[in-house]
């Protein structure tokens, strides 16, 4: 099942703030700053470094957050919100990594996040130059999470080193909702808006299609599933889980332990929450 | 297996049985299996219509090529010391005509303009200064504290400093904005993975030829502990920008003894300060073998290091920042410290115990050890004078060398009145006895001694850890006499 997507532009521009004579799929959307009280969604921006994440996020949220050309320590998360169509949205933004295989610090933030976190929408921003490499941590936020917005930025300067991303055909292949972007020029970012929105509320499905388990251990993956899906049966990622225990991942194991992931996922349907702890509606 | 409900404890004993099944290779052939779909998918997905290559992925395809990349890399730098040495020489002459000389800048418009100054400019800075302390009755010690002392000193530090890194750090941070950085450092990559560091710790040590204390904070983009420690430890071995002028200054005075000046000078007083540095580096690698093998033993982590763009260098900012935020920055520290060790230096010279100055005892009793070393007396004493910071070291040995053989550096024993300030230097250093080897051994003690007082601090706060402050204080030091000794005495066998 590939996601359905309004591929059409909006026909109004962004700043048309409280006009109600728009058709339902233009956006209205604010730029909030940092008022972050009262939000109804948690939106993480993943992304490896030098893709103009940040830029995206300040896009996003009017916020100016530093940018910088040089891979530093960015450990700390910067955090912002908008406001579209009525519904407020928090947006976290993660630091660059190129893996959430937590090697170090800033993946293990990343990777805590996207887990824990439990963002109702997670933002994979990749350059499209390099889209190949940015597939990897694409394909390891999806084997997390299944409410993946794929942008893929940097659109403008891949069209000036001739480079040409089919992105219905990648939208297809990786099961989850591709959007192009060029976050510096500004644009592409109200369809990434959409698409965000359309996953929040579930009116977006998403299906990922992840890398095969490798043959050798497929068996033993197959026989630790059910185990994990008993400690913990909401899970949408116990795949993902079993590859850690696998690995002998302390920090799930204890999670697993303590009853800290089964507190976080119930319930065994893919649902959708509002952050503030509405009854989940069952899609 | 029991359906009935189990503990997450219990299951998770089961895992753990299960998991002993798995093979090692397990988490490679998990990423294998990422990376053949992202390639799967990329294939099928993007389409490059490009004519070939872009200009920065064949000038990256050079910089970065294994072989070609080592020696423009030599080239590059090669290119930045010869422009700093050459010419640094002109306004470092000036300064000292300005600032110190007897006859003030005449004798520089002779050498450089070729023409004979107005007779108002024929009095440096230092001569005025004594003609009005002369006019105000200042006491003897008055004035020799405070000229002789504090004047003499900063006016050394100025003009031998000043010129070198004003040329310098413009030439390195336009380097930096180029983007060449992170290329050096991924050229350098599998040299610091042999050695069982981390390929990050390069650039550090670019920070750290700017800074060792700078370079020892940016080991925090390390993220192994153990890795960190071995940056931390070795990041001394890059020379800091208080030892540059040094090492500069040495090389010009190679450059004036071995060669008669222009571009044969000035090649062999770069060539001088390219060796110091490769000997550096090479010495940062073998110490960062001996770490990872012994008390901080382990396996590099990998790492992505991303190339950035090619960036058109922004030439004001660069000018800018270079000028203000370093340059002056270093030069305001250098003269903060210059000004007190003046006094010292004055005092030591001064002060006499039955007849003579405390200066010569203390010489005296360093000169065995100096020796041994292939150095001075004299050198030594500079050293502990200078332990604050190194920037004020050529400067201490100057003034020690003047003050404690009585001339005030206007003239040698000769009586003659020296051309330049690069030449006055070396044969002021020479008619002190120095020697070809001094100059090695020197520079070598320059490469290898303590790191400065603001280094050992920020080690100390970064690592928490006296046995790891004590240890980066000490190992370099200790080399450095062993260093030295080995090859004062081997080359006193061969000669």
């Amino acid at each position: 099942m590939s996601p359905k997507i309004n591929t059409q532009p909006p026909i109004h521009s962004r700043n048309c703030s409280g006009c109600t004579a728009c058709d339902p799929n233009t956006l209205t959307m604010q730029r909030l700053g940092i008022k972050l009280d009262g939000c109804d969604y948690v939106i993480a921006l993943a992304g490896n470094p030098n893709t103009g994440k940040t830029t995206v996020f300040n896009t996003l949220t009017g916020l100016r957050q530093h940018t910088g050309n040089w891979p530093g320590k960015t450990v700390a998360r910067a955090e912002g919100a908008f406001a579209c169509q009525g519904k407020r949205y928090k947006l976290v933004d993660l630091p660059g990594t190129y893996s959430l295989l937590s090697a170090s610090v800033d993946e293990e933030v990343a990777r805590d996040f996207v887990l824990f976190g439990k963002p109702d929408c997670t933002v994979v921003v990749t350059d499209a130059t390099a889209l190949e490499r940015n597939l990897n941590l694409t394909y390891q936020v999806m084997e997390i999470t299944t409410k993946v917005v794929v942008c893929v930025n940097l659109i403008d300067e891949a069209k000036r080193k001739g480079i040409d991303v089919d992105i219905a055909s990648l939208q297809k292949q990786l099961g989850a909702p591709v959007v192009a972007t060029a976050a510096r020029p500004n644009q592409g970012i109200d369809q990434l808006v959409q698409a965000v929105a359309g996953v929040v509320d579930g009116t977006l499905s998403c299906n990922p299609k992840l890398p095969p388990t490798p043959k050798k251990m497929q068996a033993i993956v197959e026989r630790m599933l059910p185990m994990i899906k008993q400690m913990v049966p909401g899970l949408p990622s116990a795949r993902w889980v079993a590859y850690r225990l696998i690995e002998g991942d302390h920090r799930i194991r204890q999670a697993l332990l303590t009853g800290e992931l089964a507190a976080l996922y119930p319930i065994s349907l893919p649902v959708t929450w509002a952050a503030s702890a509405q009854e989940p509606k069952h899609v | 297996m029991s359906k009935s409900k189990l503990q997450p404890s219990e299951i998770l004993d089961q895992i753990d049985e299960l998991r002993q099944e798995v093979d090692e290779h397990f988490r490679d052939e998990l990423v294998g299996e990422i990376y053949a779909q992202a390639h799967r998918v990329t294939q099928s997905t993007v389409k490059v219509l490009s004519k070939g290559p872009t200009w920065d992925q064949k000038l990256d395809w050079l910089l970065t090529h294994p072989i070609w990349g080592w020696p423009l890399m030599v080239l590059i730098f090669a290119t930045v010391f010869w422009l700093t040495v050459t010419g640094a020489n002109i306004p470092s002459a000036f300064l000292a005509g300005l600032l110190i000389e007897e006859g003030g800048l005449s004798s520089w418009g002779r050498e450089y303009l070729n023409l004979d100054l107005p007779a108002g400019l024929s009095h440096s800075l230092y001569e005025l200064l004594h003609m009005l302390f002369n006019g105000l009755h200042s006491p003897g010690w008055l004035t020799g504290l405070l000229l002789d002392g504090v004047y003499l000193c900063v006016a050394w530090v100025v003009s031998v400093m000043l010129p070198p890194m004003a040329i310098f750090f413009p030439l390195f941070t336009l380097l930096e904005d180029l983007g060449y950085l992170p290329r050096i450092a991924f050229n350098m990559d599998p040299m610091f993975k042999v050695t069982g560091a981390h390929g990050k710790q390069a650039l550090t040590m670019a920070m750290g030829f700017g800074c060792n204390a700078a370079g020892v904070i940016a080991c925090r983009i390390i993220d192994s502990p153990r890795e960190k420690l071995i940056a931390i430890i070795t990041n001394n071995f890059m020379i800091c920008n208080g030892r540059f002028p040094t090492v500069i200054a040495i090389g010009a005075v190679l450059a004036a003894t071995q060669a008669k000046g222009g571009f044969l000078g000035g090649s062999v007083a770069a060539f001088t300060v390219i060796a110091v540095v490769s000997l550096g580096v090479l010495l940062m690698f073998a110490v960062n073998y001996a770490l990872s093998r012994t008390v901080l033993r382990g396996q590099s982590s990998t790492f992505t290091l991303e190339l950035p763009p090619y960036r058109k260098p922004a030439i004001l900012r660069i000018i800018y920042t270079s000028l203000i935020d370093r340059t002056l920055f270093v030069l305001a520290r250098a003269v903060t410290v210059a000004a007190p060790a003046g006094v010292v230096i004055w005092l030591v010279a001064n002060l006499s115990i039955s007849g003579e100055p405390v200066g010569i005892y203390l010489v005296h009793l360093l000169n065995p050890l100096g020796w041994l070393m292939g150095l001075s007396g004299v050198i030594l004493l500079a050293y502990i004078i200078a332990i604050p910071a190194n920037e004020i070291v050529v400067p201490t040995i100057i003034m020690l060398i003047v003050l404690l053989s009585g001339t005030h550096g206007l003239e040698l024993e000769t009586g003659k009145m020296v051309e330049t300030g690069t030449e006055n230097l070396a044969k002021l250093l020479f008619a002190q006895g120095w020697t070809l080897q001094t100059c090695v051994c020197f520079l070598l003690f320059v490469l290898l001694h303590n790191p400065c007082g603001t280094t050992i601090w920020t080690i100390w706060k970064e690592t928490h850890s006296l046995k790891w402050t004590a240890l980066a204080t000490l190992l370099p030091v200790a080399m450095g006499i062993t260093i030295c000794i080995i090859v004062a005495n081997i080359w006193r066998l061969f000669s």
